[in-house]
């Protein structure tokens, strides 16, 4: 089966836009699974974060997908077009990966 | 923020001094910190993911084996011989002594700061689990256990004072004056700038390789960087060649927010039966005298990944190519008890375990082998401590189930405490000089991604878990160490990259430069090692030998080759 990602790229302080990539996959797969089998077969450029892969444990991986807050690694693959882009109300950091930190963890605690 | 061409290329990197630096904050990191900061050092606790989040820790959902006499009368010397047994031979008597005494203390201290063991008639429930001689394994319900014991720790580092968290920070390499450690250089993901770190001692808890592996119970950030760390810094790694696999990793069907290796409480509660394709149990087939057998266990991990990979072999395996686990024997609602809320996740991934039983195989989980260290977790680096996962020689060639966590707690706070004396102790070595290489190896990144790090990455993963898996050949082992070099060539010594903020080729890059270099760490002894033993075995020679009743150790030469050496284990105990 045949999924397309539609996906918002891009930095602060440039206009984003979106990318289209196909991916092919088994059913019960995660758009995480999606995500790292394109950074693999098309752009390895794409960033988007994750650390557990699977478990749902890290919580890493939250992205706005169908336009609802969520997890990569837990909603499903689906036929026809996905939309992904980054966590709104979270400072852009690169293509899907926002600032989630808390701001004491962070390099710069104050920025 | 506009996106400069070359963040590095700044006139001084973000430079930060401390006392200690501690590398990861799994467990082992974090308990390192609290120790640290205990003991009067200003603490850096830095890791490439976000803190607490990544690693192993929080990914374990099982049990934390400690001699606390709750359950039952129990000694820490009584756990000291089921550890020494699982190891084979090959344990570091001093290291599983420190783990199993003061194990107990750990445990305690986390109850204090309210965990949550789960608790039966006013005392911690302890498990009993394969290959202890009695019920040791304290756990939190419902899969809970490492969450627990992650969030735990992140509210004590929340209440300390004197440990500064800094996350999403990739340790590039250890600064070195001189040989002894005094920092190290970091590339700062969200920004890509590079950030020099003076420190007086620096403890690596960066955990194990599993990330080497396709299929894996740990996070992805698990590739072996702190033995690529440990390494490059002049330090040595021990027992490298033993990779444990999980024998009952979830196989199918696609199971989604979930650890693979949840399975086995469940297993282990309500008796799960391992079924081969013809739906008859397979593991009394496998059992012999020495398995120490609980009577509901039959198999320590290594004989069962052994068991479940011989019945695929010999055409009797699952559709997905492992065994079936089946809890079709019980009534509904003893399912429902044991799982509580789990069954409403699983049935979420379409799993009815009274319907229909679900498939499992082997996964990597965990590694026996790591950093060389001495009885206090300092390396052969002054001023370079070790602890946790990342640390070899406590579990040999086989680790018991529960030690892991327990593993973490205890190394970590003695490494946490040996560095802050040590810290305390010295002033500060730091010379900006030390950092150079590490800065003109990021400034020289090139804008390409081709060959896709990304592709090798997981090309990596696969020739690993095939050719460098649970059961190996010198045949196999030989192609893949011609495959790793010819890997290495194809990466080259310059990074790549693709952007300036969070680039994720450039961490690829980074990350091959480590995994690759790991991979040759496992995979190089392994060939050497001409039995089999615990994890290790070798098709080609079925068996222990006596003679081989030694760790392996790992060193780069001064050309940067690999170099393998022997040592008899270390016995004797631990000073207290």
């Amino acid at each position: 089966m045949k999924a397309t990602l539609a996906i918002q790229r891009g930095t602060p302080g440039e206009p984003s836009r979106i990318e289209n990539f196909e991916v092919t996959f088994e059913p019960g797969q995660s758009v995480l699974d999606g995500l790292r089998a394109l950074r693999c077969e098309a752009d390895p450029s794409l960033a988007f974060r994750f650390s557990c892969i699977n478990a749902n444990a890290c919580k890493e991986c939250m992205m706005l997908i169908d336009g609802k807050v969520d997890y990569a690694c837990t909603v499903r693959l689906k036929e026809g077009t996905t939309a992904l882009s980054p966590l709104p109300k979270k400072a852009l950091i690169r293509d899907l990966v926002t600032e989630i930190a808390p701001p004491d963890e962070r390099l710069r605690p104050r920025q | 923020m506009t996106a400069k061409a070359n963040n590095n290329t700044a006139a001084a990197p973000a430079h930060i001094e401390t006392d200690v630096l501690v590398i990861g904050a799994g467990g082992a990191g974090m308990y390192a910190a609290l120790e640290a900061a205990k003991a009067g050092a200003a603490v850096v606790l830095a890791d490439r993911s976000l803190i607490g989040r990544g690693g192993a820790t929080v990914m374990a959902q099982m049990t934390v084996a400690a001699a606390l006499s709750e359950q039952t009368p129990d000694h820490w010397e009584h756990h000291l011989t089921d550890t020494l047994a699982a190891g084979r031979g090959l344990c570091d008597e001093r290291l599983a002594a420190l783990l199993c005494e003061d194990g107990p203390h750990r445990l305690r201290e986390m109850d204090g700061w309210k965990v949550g063991w789960a608790r039966e008639d006013g005392h911690i429930k302890q498990a009993q689990a394969p290959g202890h001689d009695r019920p040791r394994c304290a756990y939190v319900d419902f899969l809970s256990t490492g969450p627990a014991v992650s969030r735990t720790l992140r509210a004590q580092l929340n209440l300390s004072s004197g440990i500064r968290r800094i996350g999403e920070l990739v340790i590039v390499d250890i600064a070195l004056r001189d040989g002894v450690a005094c920092g190290a250089t970091a590339l700062h993901l969200p920004s890509g700038e590079a950030v020099t770190l003076a420190a007086r001692a620096v403890v690596i808890a960066t955990g194990g390789l599993t990330g080497l592996y396709r299929r894996n119970s740990a996070s992805s950030n698990m590739g072996g960087d702190g033995y690529a760390l440990a390494l490059r810094a002049g330090a040595e790694l021990i027992d490298m060649e033993f990779v444990q696999f999980f024998p009952i990793g979830h196989l199918a069907p696609r199971l989604v927010g979930m650890d693979p290796i949840m399975w086995d409480p469940f297993r282990y509660k309500l008796g799960g039966k391992l079924l081969n394709a013809e739906m008859r149990e397979f593991e009394q087939d496998y059992a012999t005298p020495d398995t120490r057998s609980d009577g509901r266990y039959v198999l320590t991990r290594d004989l069962a990944t052994f068991a479940i990979t011989r019945e695929v072999e010999a055409g009797r395996g699952s559709p997905a190519g492992g065994a079936y686990l089946s809890f079709q024997h019980l009534p509904e609602a003893a399912i429902r008890s044991a799982f509580g809320p789990v069954v409403d996740r699983l049935a979420a991934n379409c799993i009815d375990l009274t319907k229909r039983p679900v498939e499992v195989a082997p996964i990597a989980h965990y590694h026996m082998g790591g950093v060389r260290v001495d009885d206090t977790l300092r390396t052969a680096v002054p001023g370079l401590y070790a602890c946790g996962e990342a640390v070899g020689g406590a579990n040999g060639a086989n680790r018991l189930s529960g030690n892991a966590i327990t593993e973490a707690l205890v190394f970590g706070a003695s490494a946490g405490r040996n560095a802050a004396r040590r810290a305390l102790q010295n002033s500060s070595r730091w010379s900006a000089q030390a950092a150079q290489p590490a800065l003109e190896l990021l400034r020289g990144a090139e804008r390409r991604d081709r060959p896709n790090p990304a592709a090798l990455v997981r090309d990596l993963k696969a020739l690993m878990a095939d050719q460098v898996g649970p059961f190996r050949t010198e045949a196999k082992l030989q192609s893949a160490l011609a495959a790793i070099a010819r890997m290495k060539t194809e990466i080259g010594e310059v990074p790549f990259s693709s952007a300036s903020a969070f680039d994720p080729v450039l961490v690829d890059w980074l990350d091959l430069r480590n995994m690759l270099l790991v991979a040759q760490s496992v995979a190089a002894p392994a060939l050497a090692r001409t039995e089999s033993r615990g994890a290790h075995q070798r098709e080609d020679h079925p068996g222990l030998d006596d003679s081989w009743c030694v760790n392996q150790i790992v060193a780069l030469s001064r050309g940067n080759a690999l170099e393998l050496s022997r040592a008899a284990p270390s016995a004797g105990r631990a000073a207290a």
